[in-house]
């Protein structure tokens, strides 16, 4: 019993190191691992040749270096219907990509980390970035229309630079190739001995320009960037992460105390006969400990086999949120893990063995606890309850062991918190979903860089549709006319500036009430007048303003003072924007078009219907309707984030349940000679299976009464950290999540852990011969 | 106990029958059975016999000659190896889990030489439980646990807990719980075992007055004195066999 526990809980224990080991710099240690490129430089191949960027690598300060290789820009666009057999058929141009020549993905800066597939070997085959926004499935062909003869590439493998020094990879004579022979721009890797702060970097690139001379240096970025970029996406995890895997640590300690506390506890009676024997109390200390300590050597050796295998999947998640790479399970958690172990172990035998060896000789013999009357109490009680009487004796067992119950209390406690937490955060990142998809509207209208491509390009090369103020009117007209439409507004979007602020404002302004179409608001209200306006979190920020301010927008010198009135969740790329009515803007910003329409229709309302109907009428426009939510991008992070909530919950489960298993085998095990009576007087095998698991469930109720809130408290404690490390605020519908039947649930949760953590040993209790057990005092 | 007192009131008034059915056929019948443990070892070997009803028989023998193995496979704890054990017309060596524990609670009481009482149960408690296992209300069961403790002198001691009584007080408890379900064969496994000799004769008597009032008794012991004094008939067991029996009906 003790080596399973040691297993569990070494398992439970390296999983929840590793997450939290992972959750600290997650960048820098991935960026170390693949000797990352400190500054990745573009050069104009027709100012540089090969040979002088070579030499840069001897430039004072650089410490490493690779390339030169090859680059080209190339636009390619993909079958759509092929890769989502639900969207629009059609081809679909992509954005612009880098793709660089690399014979190998191996080299001395940048060592790339291949994820799936393999290395380009042949013509035609291409390696994509797992971070660029690129098919990532083995087989997708890319079609390059831009270049003559509109070569197709296969993808052949998809690998993570976390420098980000590219969006795909190629053979170097393929790049050669794609630039019809002329290559015009190389790429090099650089590691420099300085590189610490922007300063440091600013000198490295300022004498690589020189050395290069003239404007041969035609880009670059410095790692400092993306450590940034990426620190702000993966702050959002981290408090989740180390949540979880604080919680795996806590329950690990627990189960191996419980065990081998208990272990050595039912000890007592041989312990009685060492005493009599004339062992010292030294002496029973030390022989319990050094035989807790033989099982437990074992079980922790099995428990980093399995912690290594099973934090494969997990590890694998976390890189994807983290956008790292791993070699898996650190050897410095093995080793923590291991003595940490090693240490529990021996300070809860130590522990238990030291009371037992104070026993009194003949209280150990007869195998009474120091306090055996507590439980008599108990027993009087439940006997006199209205209940069956194998209920009753069962619910009266937990009070004959208070230490042990009380640990089989917390983990139950844990494992309901973890499956209160887990579910409240897949709830609320399924809100947080909803809240930045805001489409509540059945149809939407898109007039530019909608169907077919991104870019407008139909599938027959004709041009994109042109809408101008007539069309609107007959869009809008149309939309009016529909039978079934409900309601609708367009939205058209503009740039804005904001004096002492650099970069630029977009602005939203909305034709008609948007207040119902999913825009979440973290505080204040949507606008409802001209010179009202929401903003995101990321705004109040940056301009240092709050709700009730008032600040003005430059549209090309005239001014427009809004009222800030909401602070909206509107969390993405672009994270300067106001939301407002279009009469706001509508003298500062005149002719501004909408861009896009969304329709909610009448209840009962066909949808497919409805949006033929409407198609119909936009044809001449070369405009179609589409269903609203149909196509979500960017929920990989939400999927992930929901796988990993999910295994990190059922593994927390299992381990709070085999908590409640060992700690209910070592009670069995000591109640041996009790079932044997009751057996033998003729107690059935349903009966006792009846008398076990009652025993448990006072203990399921109390962790479950117990752990619901912690779960819920986690909850509130690490969902505003995520959003404050992403830099965002969170609303309502993502905060509170749980509702009255959920709860009632989660709290029979906790019985239900309990329950299954009884089951074998009840049914090993319900087999056992009276003979046996009887025999066996 | 006080010995003026008949220490129990005859069993016919709650069970008729255990008089008008007594002597009239066998209620234990032990055909050829053996039991082979799967260590090898032979505990017993072709052994039959019968006990009719209301016979008080004694099972002696030296240590290890299967006294006990006999005793549980008639209490259907334990199954033979060979052979059959019917007990009140039930065949006890064929029962599954569920339904041989149905047979202990309804036919049988034990009483082991270590009284296996319940620690954590006061003295009434224990002497009720086999009645609520069958689901008796607790008035009902507390009501028969009462008369029981009053017949055997414990009356004092009900609300006592094990650990605070003697050996003989205990040995009493634990023959009072094994009458609570109104047994048709009572089982005894070295009761007087673990006793002095004060006890042992005090047990001994209790024994007897059982048999008197009509409970059919088998009762395994290695102390010959005892067995002659308060049995009906003895069956002599030596490895495994059964080597000598007085005859059946035989009165001493
Ligand atoms: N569970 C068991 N496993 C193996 N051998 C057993 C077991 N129970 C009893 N025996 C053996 O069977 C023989 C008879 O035992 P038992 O019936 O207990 O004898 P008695 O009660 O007459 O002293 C002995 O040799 C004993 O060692
Ligand atoms: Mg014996």
């Amino acid at each position: 019993m003790t080596a399973v526990a040691a297993v569990v809980a070494v398992t439970a224990a390296v999983l929840g190191l590793t997450l939290l080991h992972e959750s600290t710099a997650p960048f820098d240690r991935a960026f170390a691992r693949q000797h990352g490129s400190h500054l990745t430089a573009q050069f104009d191949a027709t100012q540089v040749t090969a040979a002088q960027l070579t030499a840069t690598a001897t430039l004072p300060g650089v410490i490493a270096s690779a390339g030169p290789f090859p680059t080209v820009t190339v636009t390619p666009s993909i079958i759509r219907g092929e890769q989502d057999p639900h969207g629009p058929p059609g081809r679909a141009t992509l954005s612009p990509i880098t793709v660089v020549g690399r014979s190998r993905p191996d080299t001395t800066v940048d060592d790339l980390t291949l994820l799936t597939g393999r290395w380009v070997s042949a013509p035609g085959e291409i390696v994509v970035a797992t971070d660029a926004d690129l098919p990532s499935e083995i087989g997708t062909k890319l079609t390059l229309d831009d270049l003559p003869g509109a070569p197709v590439l296969t993808v052949v493998g998809t690998a993570r630079s976390v420098s980000l020094t590219a969006d795909a990879w190629m053979l170097p004579a393929e790049v050669e190739a794609l630039s019809q022979h002329v290559v015009t721009s190389m790429q090099m890797l650089y590691r420099f001995a300085h590189a610490a702060t922007s300063g440091d970097m600013s000198a490295n690139r300022a004498s690589l320009a020189a050395a290069v001379g003239g404007d041969a240096l035609t880009g670059s970025h410095s790692w400092l960037d993306v450590q940034q970029g990426t620190d702000r996406n993966t702050a959002l995890f981290i408090p989740f992460l180390v949540a979880f895997g604080t919680l795996g640590v806590i329950m690990s300690v627990l189960v191996v105390v419980t065990v081998v506390t208990g272990a050595v506890g039912s000890g007592r009676h041989r312990i009685g006969i060492l005493k009599a024997l004339g062992f010292t109390p030294g002496q029973v200390v030390r022989a319990y400990v050094a035989q807790a300590l033989v099982p437990t050597a074992i079980g922790i050796a099995a428990g980093l086999v399995a912690g290594s295998l099973l934090s494969g999947p997990i590890l694998h998640s976390t890189d994807q949120l983290y956008g790292t790479t791993t070699s898996g399970v650190d050897p410095k958690v093995d080793a923590l893990v291991a003595v940490g172990a090693l240490a529990v172990v021996a300070l809860s035998a130590l522990a238990a063995a030291w009371q037992a060896g104070r026993l009194r000789v003949l209280d150990a013999l007869a195998g009474r606890a120091p306090h055996a009357d507590r439980g008599h109490r108990a027993a009087w009680l439940a006997g006199r309850l209205p209940l069956p009487r194998s209920v009753s004796l069962g619910l009266a067992q937990p009070f004959a062991r208070p230490t042990r119950s009380s640990s089989m209390v917390l983990a139950v406690v844990f494992g309901t918190a973890a499956v209160t937490f887990a579910i409240g955060l897949g709830t609320s990142l399924n809100a947080v979903q909803a809240a930045k998809d805001h489409d509540n509207a059945d149809v939407s209208v898109d007039t530019f860089g909608s169907l077919p491509g991104p870019h407008g390009i139909g599938p027959d090369g004709s041009p994109p549709p042109s809408i101008d103020a007539a069309g609107i009117t007959s869009i809008v007209a149309a939309i009016d006319a529909q039978e079934g439409t409900a309601r609708s507004f367009s939205i058209s979007s503009t740039d804005a500036t904001i004096p002492a602020l650099a970069g630029t404002t977009t602005v939203f302004a909305f034709n008609g009430d948007a207040s119902w179409s999913g825009y979440a608001m973290v505080s204040g209200r949507w606008f409802t007048s001209a010179g009202e306006a929401v903003v995101p979190t990321t705004f109040l920020h940056a301009t240092n303003t709050s709700i009730g301010d008032t600040i003005s927008l430059f549209f090309e010198g005239r001014a427009v003072p809004i009222r800030i009135v909401g602070e909206v969740f509107d969390p993405h790329e672009q994270t300067m924007e106001v939301l407002t009515d279009a009469s706001t803007i509508a003298t500062a910003a005149p002719d501004l078009l909408p861009d896009h329409f969304s329709i909610e229709v009448r209840p009962g309302t066909d949808i497919s219907a409805y949006i033929t109907r409407l198609g119909a009428q936009l044809q001449p426009l070369g405009l179609e309707a589409i269903p609203t939510g149909g196509n979500h991008g960017g929920s990989d992070t939400i999927a992930a984030l929901d796988a990993l909530t999910a295994a990190l919950t059922l593994l927390l489960i299992v381990v709070s349940a085999l908590g409640v298993l060992s700690a209910v085998v070592l009670d069995t095990r000591d109640r041996a000679h009790d079932l044997g009576i009751h057996r033998s007087l003729g107690m059935t095998p349903r009966q006792t299976r009846t008398m076990v698991f009652s025993s448990v469930t006072i203990i399921g109720l109390i962790g479950g009464l117990a752990g619901t809130p912690l779960g819920i408290l986690v909850h509130r404690i690490v969902l505003p950290a995520m959003g404050h490390s992403a830099g965002v605020g969170l609303p309502r519908s993502v905060l509170s999540v749980y509702r009255a039947p959920e709860l009632v649930a989660l709290i029979g949760e906790g019985l239900l852990i309990a329950l299954l953590g009884a089951a074998l040993p009840a049914a090993w209790a319900s087999r056992a011969r009276s003979v046996d057990v009887l025999r066996a005092e | 106990m006080d010995q003026g007192e008949p220490v129990l009131r005859p069993m016919c008034r709650c069970r008729p029958d255990a008089y008008l059915h007594r002597v009239t056929s066998s209620l234990i019948d032990i055909a050829r059975v053996s039991r082979t443990y799967s260590d090898g070892s032979v505990a017993l070997d072709d052994v039959s016999l019968q006990v009719v009803r209301g016979e008080s028989v004694a099972i002696v023998g030296p240590s290890g000659s299967g006294k006990s193995t006999l005793l549980n496979l008639i209490a259907g704890l334990d199954r033979p190896t060979a052979g059959s054990v019917t007990v009140d017309g039930v065949v006890v060596s064929g029962l599954g889990e569920k339904a041989s524990a149905l047979y202990r609670r309804r036919t049988i009481g034990i009483v082991f030489q270590s009284f296996n009482l319940l620690d954590d149960l006061t003295v009434i408690d224990n002497v009720a439980l086999p009645a609520r296992l069958m689901g008796t209300s607790r008035r009902a069961a507390a009501r028969r646990a009462n008369e029981l403790l009053g017949s055997l002198g414990l009356a004092d001691r009900r609300d006592a807990y094990p650990g605070r009584l003697s050996g003989g007080e205990r040995q009493r408890v634990a023959v009072a719980r094994a009458l609570m379900n109104e047994p048709a064969l009572l089982l005894a496994d070295e009761p007087t075992g673990a006793l002095d000799s004060a006890a042992r004769a005090e047990v001994g008597r209790l024994l007897a007055d059982l048999h008197a009032a009509g409970h059919t008794l088998v009762i395994v012991t290695h102390d010959e004195e005892f067995a002659d004094r308060h049995t009906q008939r003895t069956i002599r067991l030596a490895d495994g066999r059964v080597v000598g029996a007085t005859p059946a009906g035989a009165s001493r």
